[in-house]
């Protein structure tokens, strides 16, 4: 059942593909010039997504430096500064053809020696550790070609090489020995090779970026000017994608705001796009801790919460159930899991036959439940009244700000808490860090802060992350995901519901699988 | 020569004061879990142990506390109110980037609630029972009970989405081309919003205040004795009563200015403006400790110097405070 509906979905989608392809051929021819006015939700630290992640950085750094691959809206790899690559046969080399010609902003041309520079650069900097993990060396043989010498196969590898995890900076302007991370051309006079240059970059108020006349893509980009204002407010952000001020917002997840963009003229609001960022909110346990270190508990915790309540009531039908730990956008992702559909007789009687009696007030123990920031604090305060219903006294702790919230969760003090983690592409990337017993560290916020602990995972996760064959990854994903949603060590409730406002003038709309954390050069204004 | 020695006197409280607003703060944002490698792990979407010892190490969080106080006193005593961690910018340059804007919001909400406060406490107080004293009760109770925030949204929806007059967000249109003319313009109107959201908490104080105190001088003798030698209802009021009552009101606004960067937290959030307050917040979210503490020591400064200007400005339009002392 489960096998025949996703390959429905699957044919669907690909008619749906072609239909919007056909759909780009036969639209109007896109525009150049003009400026385009989006908004950034925060503002970033610096500009460089080498030595620091999120999207707050990420997109406007896609503008501004160029990575070896892009990807479409099916996670295809494109090319982009290598207009040819190649993984050799047992997965140990992957080789780069860089395109001939291309220089960064300062006109310096780019070669592989700059990818060589990046790739370490990334591995000494990057939170994201297991990206480049087994890459030992980069050799380059001529200016054109990197050749990634890889201690094992590492499918994740070529999924990591898209501009928000690997931006191409040049080795002369960032290799002069100052500390990368603390570098003075990460906010100011940055260097890069992507379709845009930066003009002007003023924390809490605008990032100005100008088209790059010399971007290696000919006819690319088609805008003139891009105009980040940062706005952290999101009723004015909605506001003023409604007027006409904002011509994009991406990124948006308030329920209230999303229903009333899809509702106003001439701007529209869609989910497509966030694949590979792949936001999932849950319900985290802690289990080593007594009661929801008994698998019962968390099981009869699952089959009270209503995940159908969350998504359609709560969450206002904007979010996507999530029934997993790798986000229902990806190719890895099995729906065919144990979903735990809201059953409070089941799950009382779980609890009763786990040996759990109620007291005289009707409660079996007590719980607490954490939020650490203000999106989730209506899903936090659901959990209370409804596992009353099932005997647990639960306590919602706020917190008063992240912080706080990350302390108390990375030092394992907590029963349950509520949590979005993003799986960043591949699973390897954002999604074995939960899971893998190697990596319950303390005092480390999105470790495996559940203290989960489960050989057969650790060894599914091993050999998923250096299989080569796609489908044969699926399947060990598919065994994983299935363990997992036996053990439960999160109660997996939805999708973040990301969307990204804009106008209608706006034409291609970023809908690949980074949103606009992804270089922008075809967006016209029609 | 006496305000002189009030001066000193009061610049000494003010340095003891200050010390210990420094130590005291430092030690109170101290006691709060979390800090700044949190916040750049939580920025990250995750971080590896030995990136956050790094972190820690970097910014000197791994020393005892006492060391970082002394370090932190022993630099606030030469000026050098440190380094943001988030920002990666001096403390000081950062306050004086964004102090501007804070004070072009905020002296521009003080000055219009002051005058339009003062004229309607008056008009109010001439005839206490009459239309528009009601009506300058409910604005100012309205005014002063809505939360800033709210107002903010609600002026936003009407003059910005409904009736279209007026920008979001943000100080300035970066893609308007022009001269200094034009910037300004375009300034004045990213303006108009949240000067009204701002001034309208104070609006009701001042009006409120005024409408009292002017009430109080208008029924005592010496305005019975101005309305007997036949002066008109203009001098009596403008002249004798409100020079007056104004007392309580500059009391007022003196401690009102003081509160530069509490009042325009909300407001700035709410419209983007580029200031004090949007900076603080953000610090605080992110736990950046040397600009919360920073800002905190400015205000503590601003508050000082302000109450210092309000006791000198009484002292010139109330003689009988320059006599007493």
């Amino acid at each position: 059942m489960g096998k025949l509906s996703t390959r429905i979905t699957l044919v669907a989608s690909c008619l749906l593909a072609t239909g919007l392809m056909a759909g780009v051929v036969t639209a109007d021819e896109p525009k150049k010039g003009g400026t385009l006015v989006m908004s950034a939700p925060q503002t970033p630290r610096h500009l460089n997504p080498a030595v620091q992640s999120g999207t707050a950085t990420g997109a406007p750094g896609a503008q501004l430096f160029a990575a070896p691959l892009r990807y479409d809206e099916n996670w295809e790899p494109q090319p982009y500064l290598a207009e040819s690559w190649d993984v050799s046969d047992d997965g140990l080399t992957v080789t780069l053809n860089l395109v001939k010609g291309a220089t960064f902003h300062d006109g310096e041309p780019i070669t592989s020696s700059d990818v060589a520079f990046s790739v370490k650069t990334v591995q000494e900097n990057h939170p994201f550790k297991t990206m480049f993990a087994p890459v030992e060396s980069v050799e380059t043989p001529d200016d054109n070609t990197a050749v990634l010498k890889l201690s094992e196969p590492h499918p994740a590898l070529l999924l990591a090489m898209s501009s928000q995890l690997l931006p191409i900076i040049p080795e002369h302007v960032y290799g002069d020995g100052q500390d990368p991370k603390n570098h003075p051309h990460n906010s100011e006079n940055v260097v890069g090779s992507g379709p845009f240059k930066l003009v002007e970059f003023k924390r809490d108020q605008h990032i100005i970026l100008e088209r790059n006349e010399n971007f290696f893509m000919e006819g690319r980009p088609y805008l003139d000017k891009i105009v980040m204002r940062i706005i952290k407010d999101p009723s004015a952000r909605a506001i003023a994608i409604e007027n006409g001020e904002l011509h994009l917002a991406a990124f948006e997840q308030s329920a209230q705001n999303i229903n009333r963009i899809k509702r106003a003229d001439g701007v529209s609001a869609t989910a497509d796009g966030y694949a590979a960022i792949g936001p999932i909110a849950w319900l985290a346990f802690n289990t080593v801790r007594e009661p929801t270190s008994d698998v019962n508990v968390r099981k009869a915790i699952a089959y009270a919460i209503d995940r159908n309540f969350i998504t359609k009531a709560i969450m206002l039908g904007t979010a996507e159930p999530a029934l997993t730990g790798i986000h229902p956008g990806s190719p890895f992702y099995e729906p065919d899991v144990e979903s735990y559909d809201v059953d409070l007789k089941k799950a009382n009687q779980i609890l009763d036959d786990a040996g759990y009696e109620k007291g005289a007030d009707g409660m079996r123990f007590k719980l607490t439940v954490d939020y650490g920031w203000p999106d989730v604090k209506a899903v936090a305060e659901y959990v209370r009244p409804q596992l009353k219903k099932i005997g647990i006294d639960v306590t919602v702790r706020a917190a008063p700000d992240f912080p706080t919230w990350a302390k108390r969760i990375s030092s394992h003090d907590f029963d349950m808490t509520w949590d979005v983690v993003f799986n960043w592409g591949d699973p390897v990337i954002g999604v074995h860090r939960t899971y893998q017993s190697s990596n319950i560290k303390e005092g480390v916020i999105w470790s495996n802060t559940q203290s989960y602990s489960n050989p057969e995972i650790d060894e599914l996760m091993e050999a998923a992350g250096k299989e080569t064959d796609q489908e044969k990854r699926k399947e060990l994903y598919s065994k994983f995901q299935k363990i997992l949603a036996d053990e439960l060590p999160v109660y997996w409730a939805y999708a973040l519901p990301y969307h990204t406002f804009h106008s209608d003038k706006v034409g291609n709309v970023p809908a690949g699988i980074w949103a606009t954390s992804s270089p922008l050069d075809l967006v016209y204004l029609k | 020569m006496e305000i002189l020695s009030l001066i000193i006197r009061r610049v000494g409280y003010a340095a003891i004061l200050l010390l210990a607003v420094v130590v005291l703060n430092f030690i109170l944002i101290n006691l709060a879990p979390g800090d700044i490698a949190d916040t750049i792990a939580g920025d990250m979407g995750g971080a590896t142990a030995e990136q956050m010892a790094e972190i820690r190490a970097d910014y000197g969080l791994d020393l005892p506390l006492w060391q970082q106080l002394g370090r932190y006193v022993a630099n606030v005593l030469q000026g050098d109110l440190g380094y943001s961690y988030f920002h990666t910018q001096p403390v000081t340059s950062l306050i004086a980037e964004r102090l501007p804007a804070t004070l072009l919001l905020v002296i521009t909400a003080q000055l219009l609630a002051l005058i339009v406060g003062t004229l309607l406490g008056v008009l109010a107080a001439r005839k206490p029972n009459g239309l528009l004293s009601h009506a300058v009760t409910l604005i100012a109770l309205f005014g002063y009970s809505a939360p800033v925030f709210w107002t903010g949204i609600m002026l936003l929806i009407v003059f910005s989405l409904w009736i279209p007059l007026f920008p979001v967000a943000g100080m300035i249109d970066v893609t308007i081309e022009g001269g200094w003319w034009a910037r300004a313009l375009d300034i004045a109107r990213h303006m108009v919003l949240p000067v009204i959201t701002l001034s309208s908490i104070f609006l009701a104080l001042y009006s409120r205040l005024c409408r009292a105190s002017m009430m109080e001088v208008l029924g005592s003798d010496y305005i019975r004795t101005a309305r007997a030698k036949g002066l008109s209802e203009s001098q009596i009021v403008m002249k004798h009563a409100l020079k007056n009552s104004l007392g309580p009101v500059v009391t007022l606004a003196g401690l009102q200015f003081s509160a530069v960067v509490s009042g325009a937290v909300l407001v700035e959030t709410v419209f983007s403006w580029p200031g004090l307050g949007t900076l603080a917040l953000q610090s605080i979210i992110a736990r950046d400790t040397p600009t919360i503490l920073g800002i905190l020591f400015f205000s503590a400064m601003v508050v000082i110097v302000g109450n210092l200007l309000t006791d000198l400005v009484l002292r010139l339009i109330d003689p009988r405070i320059r006599n007493q002392s």
